[in-house]
């Protein structure tokens, strides 16, 4: 869970990720370290690839599925993965996550991102406390205010708990650019640790005003709906893969979609969400070797586009 | 929820048709052998359409209600809700029509069906049919899906809403209070199915209709019989 971030652990990071720029990708794909980009107010290291858990990991009480869901963790952790994002409005999910950390006997790696999602204020640090005990955690990385929902009230909420050491992290998400105006207000008006916003291939509002702002104002962004739930990898499994993909090490369309989102300097993590182990390894797979520079993430938007 | 407009009908699915479809095979194994029991009611049901008998308009009201409670508190309440959480929402209303059907059909005994059956008798009929014995083989034999997800009347939401519509359609005047929430399952369960892209996604809001429709035409009927002052 929380890991205590150093100064060496910083720079073994940074350095990790600027040699791996060099490197053979062949070497790259065998040895080096994953991936991973700052949280500004801390410093401390996140892999690009996390997992999300909308839809996925909400398989009620299925136990065949419970356990599948543990697999694809279990695959997510081995390969390097540490966020896992969920919320109280995703069903069965928390609990789902909370089965297959104990099963995998509580990977200490994890970084556990939640949202609170309730419209009364007062009832806000309940919901979290059940969600926590769903997880099973001690306390969580991160707490996002979902959809801004009574965000004013919730976040001085979360802004006392990180205060008293119960909370690392504040933020606030929005998805498929719902209230961009207010979110923008939120970010100039408090000091988040993390936002969390819909950005791909095909959907680059954010690009505009939100992600310069959270350069800015030193804020961690996380992506959600890299894939448009699955509509961008399902359209275009029908085109073959350029060659070029192969540059930036993509052996995939799911990898180029992941790589052009984590290839903006302003976005520190995506979290794809999957059912399968395969599928988790190839995400995770993004957080390795060449990053694509402008002119290809450019390429790679009129390439989706024209398709 | 602000930006109301903005959001999809996608938006609000919170689980896979693999969840789904699974949740009721698992809900089938928990509850079997209830679903033999539940199929003897359903067939006793039309049995009691086809042939006058006294107490027959309470004997039905008594068995859909059941099924209702039934699918409210073993399927909604304990199953559906671990997926979507609206469920319990859902809950109350399948209790709400099932008092309905109590109030209306065994209280008041209000529920009374013509002795010779006319058009919109035969369509009742025929959506109880199509709930008791059809709709649960569309899954499994069409649709490929395992025969243990079948959805079966009396145990499932939408085969016991389309029966409901089958006897309200039957009855000999319409009962637009008793329609309300059947029709409303259909939209929604409709919407649900048409999100998970299932291809039997329009049976529901074709039962609504063609009850509506019977409903409609009843009425229309028996205005035009009423003599004029």
């Amino acid at each position: 869970m929380p890991r205590v971030f150093t100064r060496r652990s910083l720079l073994r990071s940074v350095a990790a990720t600027g040699a791996l720029t060099l490197w053979p990708r062949e070497l790259v794909a065998q040895r080096a370290p994953i991936l991973t980009r700052p949280i500004p107010s801390s410093g401390e290291a996140i892999p690009l690839i996390g997992l999300g858990t909308w839809i996925t990991f909400n398989v009620g009480n299925d136990p065949v599925a419970r356990d599948s869901c543990a697999e694809v963790m279990r695959a997510f952790f081995a390969a390097g993965g540490r966020m896992i994002d969920s919320s109280p409005m995703y069903g069965s999910s928390q609990d789902v996550v909370g089965y297959g950390w104990k099963k995998l006997g509580q990977p200490e790696r994890l970084f556990a991102a939640e949202k609170v999602w309730i419209s009364s204020a007062a009832r806000g640090p309940a919901q979290m406390e059940h969600s926590r005990r769903l997880w099973g955690v001690p306390k969580f990385d991160l707490m996002q205010v979902h959809n801004l929902l009574s965000w004013e009230a919730h976040l001085k909420t979360l802004f006392a708990m990180k205060q008293e050491g119960r909370l690392r992290y504040v933020g606030i998400t929005t998805s498929e650019g719902r209230r961009h105006r207010d979110f923008e207000q939120v970010m100039r008006k408090e000091p988040l640790d993390f936002i969390q916003v819909t950005y791909n291939v095909l959907d680059r509002e954010v690009e505009d005003r939100i992600l310069p702002l959270a350069r800015d104002r030193r804020m961690a962004v996380i992506i959600n709906r890299p894939f448009r739930e699955g509509e961008l990898t399902k359209r275009l499994a029908r085109h073959r893969l350029p060659d070029w993909a192969a540059e930036i090490g993509c052996t995939s369309w799911a990898q180029v979609l992941l790589k052009f989102i984590v290839g903006h300097p302003a976005v520190t993590c995506t979290i794809p969400a999957t059912t399968r182990v395969d599928h988790v390894k190839e995400n995770v797979a993004a957080s390795y070797g060449q990053m694509p520079d402008s002119a290809i993430r450019a390429r790679i938007v009129a390439h989706v586009e024209k398709l | 929820m602000s930006e109301w407009w903005t959001y999809a009908l996608s938006d609000f699915l919170l689980f896979s048709p693999r969840t789904y479809y699974r949740l009721f095979e698992l809900y089938n194994a928990a509850v079997w052998p209830a679903q033999i029991a539940m199929l003897a009611l359903g067939a006793i049901m039309v049995a009691l359409l086809l042939r006058p008998a006294v107490w027959r308009g309470r004997l039905i009201a008594v068995i859909l209600a059941a099924g209702w409670l039934w699918a409210a508190w073993f399927f909604l309440l304990q199953h559906y809700t671990t997926i979507n959480w609206v469920a319990d929402y859902f809950a109350h209303g399948f209790v709400l029509q099932a008092l309905l059907l109590i109030w209306t059909g065994v209280i008041l005994d209000d529920l009374r069906f013509r002795a010779r059956s006319d058009v919109a008798g035969a369509t009742g009929l025929g959506l109880m049919a199509f709930a008791l014995v059809v709709h649960p083989l569309i899954g499994p034999l069409l649709l490929g899906r395992p025969w243990a997800q079948a959805e079966l009347f009396g145990m499932a939401p939408d085969p016991t809403v389309i029966a409901t519509l089958g006897v309200l359609a039957a009855a000999e005047r319409p009962h637009w209070h008793l329609l309300l929430l059947p029709v409303t399952w259909c939209l929604i369960g409709g919407a649900t199915l048409w999100t998970m892209e299932s291809p039997d996604w329009p049976i529901l809001p074709a039962a609504a209709v063609i009850a509506l429709a019977a409903a409609v035409w009843k009425s229309l009927a028996r205005s035009a019989a009423k003599p004029l002052p």
